[in-house]
This record gives structure tokens, C-alpha cells and sequence, in this order.
């Protein structure tokens, strides 16, 4: 995946899978301290501290009763080539977070790549998951807050075309305001 | 944000949305299954998916249920998408690009005949 918005989309289907009912996305670009943090927050099962090691690293253990995908692995590993990192938090019956971290301006650093495409999928891909992003690049914001959408459509599908023309145009413009760097 | 769009807009669009629904007559659902585990997306299924949304604004389809799952176990065919009408059966596409998605929207979900080319077992 050369996008880290592709990462975050991979880490949020995680979430989905651990049959989380609340999942938040940060994004925090801090220009002043060269850093690009990224954060994925959700209340599913969570996992016990030897999943949480092999999610890290699937190859310390010969154990394989549950199939772990690469996609965290290589983010780790992209994070600290960067003088960044990643870390996950997770307790069982709690929820996990996945935070990852970049230096904003190394030159290994993947692009950001579009964080509209991969909010709207998840939104529209998984309705029934409160949808929490956090946008913020030095001092302006953008949060994302599906409640309020959801509540006002009382039913009516994201997917209806003008539902959905709204919801990608709503997050697009959001985005542009904050002057995200995507590139 | 002045130009953000507001709930006032939304609430307009909810009973536009509504009176569309209406005026048709809902000949069963249609659902569009995208794969979205990490082989699908790193093989372009979030590409897939908007070209699939893309399609649904521009010709302005209504009554579509849309929505993603997780690995479907056929990672050398993604990305993936599963195609069901009404109370018919459920057609697996494999290895679908935008442009396929494209196809499969105009014949399949409109037109209603399968896009036999891009079918796998599933």
C-alpha cells in the first residue's frame, strides 16, 4: 500500500472485524514539530497482549490459530524508517487503538493519499459503526461526526445519490479547509 | 466553514430521497458486496468502491445497498464484488478494476444480465 490513507482503511476494517460499535480516525499534521501522527480508536473485542505480538510480528510465534494480515507489520516498519512508530494499546472486552507516527518531512515518508476516498468507504461500507474523524493540521480542524447525519437521514440510506453526493462533498470540503497536505 | 454544507440542506435531500422512493415501485433490493480486507484494498478495492459510488451518483440510482466485508478467501481474485438483485442469486466478480466496476454497474445492477467475463467461484 504506497497511501497512508490505504493503512488507515486497512486498520479501520480490523476495527469492523473486532466487531467494533464506535471507531474514531485522527489525523494530526504539526508542521512546528515536523510530525505526522495518525490514530485508530475503536471499542471492539480488543486482544490479549500475545495477539497484540503477533499482530506486530507475525513470525515470532509458530502458533496460528487465528490468520494476521502484513498490513501492520509494514506500517510499523514504514513508521520507523521514518523516525517514527507504531504502537497498539488493546485490552480484551475493551477496544484498541493503533497509533502511528511520522517524521512530516522525511523523505521516506508515504504520502498521506486521500483521506476523503478512504472516510467515505468506510462510512458508507460499514453504517452501522459510529463514525468518529478527527482531522487537525496545525491550528484548524475538521471533525467528522456521523451521528447528526445519521440521525437527520432517520433511515434513508447513505447510498441514496443525493445522500450520497452530500456526504463525499461534505467530507471534501472539510478536508480542503483545513489544507491537508495529501501529497 | 461557511461553505460546509449544512443539516438544513440534508433534511431537504431526506425528503427529496423519500419521495423518489416512493414514486417507484421497490422491485426487491439491490446490494453490492465490495471486499475490503487488506489483499482486496491493497489490490484497489477502495478504487472499486468509488467507482461504484461514482457510477450510482451520475445516474442517479436509487434503492442500492452498498457495503463492504472483509476477506472473502479468494486473494489472488481481488478486488472482489458481489453482485445480488432482489431475491436472486449472488454473483462473485473477481479481479474488478473501475473500469469493470463500471461495466458491471450498467449491465448487471441496471441491466440486469450477468457480466459473465469477470465471473468467479466463489
Amino acid at each position: 500500500m504506497r497511501e497512508l490513507a490505504l493503512h488507515l482503511l486497512d486498520i479501520a476494517e480490523n476495527s469492523i472485524s473486532a466487531q467494533a460499535s464506535n471507531i474514531t480516525i485522527q489525523v494530526r499534521e504539526d508542521r512546528a514539530a515536523d510530525r505526522l501522527f495518525m490514530a485508530v480508536i475503536d471499542d471492539g473485542k480488543g486482544m490479549d497482549p500475545e495477539m497484540v505480538a503477533r499482530v506486530i510480528d507475525p513470525f515470532v510465534t509458530s502458533r496460528t490459530t487465528r490468520k494476521v494480515g502484513l498490513g501492520i507489520p509494514l506500517l510499523k516498519a514504514a513508521a520507523e524508517a521514518c523516525n517514527g512508530g507504531l504502537t497498539i494499546t488493546s485490552a480484551p472486552g475493551v477496544g484498541t487503538t493503533i497509533e502511528v507516527e511520522f517524521q512530516l518531512s522525511h523523505i521516506d515518508r508515504m504520502p498521506l493519499g486521500s483521506l476523503a476516498e478512504t472516510f467515505l468507504s468506510l462510512l458508507i461500507g460499514s453504517p452501522h459503526v459510529h463514525w468518529v474523524f478527527d482531522v487537525q493540521v496545525d491550528q484548524d480542524g475538521f471533525v467528522f461526526d456521523d451521528q447528526p447525519i445519521k440521525q437527520e437521514l432517520d433511515g434513508v440510506p447513505l447510498t441514496e445519490p443525493d445522500v450520497l453526493r452530500f456526504v463525499r462533498e461534505y467530507l471534501e470540503e472539510g478536508l480542503r479547509q483545513v489544507h491537508i497536505n495529501q501529497a | 466553514m461557511d461553505k460546509v454544507k449544512s443539516l438544513e440542506d440534508l433534511k431537504r435531500i431526506r425528503e427529496e430521497a423519500l419521495k423518489k422512493r416512493q414514486a417507484k415501485n421497490v422491485s426487491g433490493q439491490k446490494e453490492i458486496v465490495v471486499g475490503m480486507g487488506t489483499v482486496g484494498i491493497a489490490a484497489g478495492a477502495r478504487q472499486t468502491l468509488k467507482a461504484i459510488l461514482e457510477y450510482i451518483e451520475e445516474h442517479n440510482l436509487t434503492d442500492i445497498v452498498v457495503r463492504q466485508t472483509g476477506n472473502i478467501g479468494l486473494d489472488s481474485m481481488e478486488p472482489i464484488v458481489q453482485v445480488s438483485l432482489g431475491e436472486g442469486e449472488k454473483v462473485t466478480y473477481g479481479k474488478v478494476t473501475p473500469e469493470i466496476a463500471r461495466q458491471i454497474m450498467a449491465e448487471h445492477v441496471v441491466g440486469g444480465s450477468v457480466v459473465k467475463a469477470f465471473v468467479v467461484q466463489s
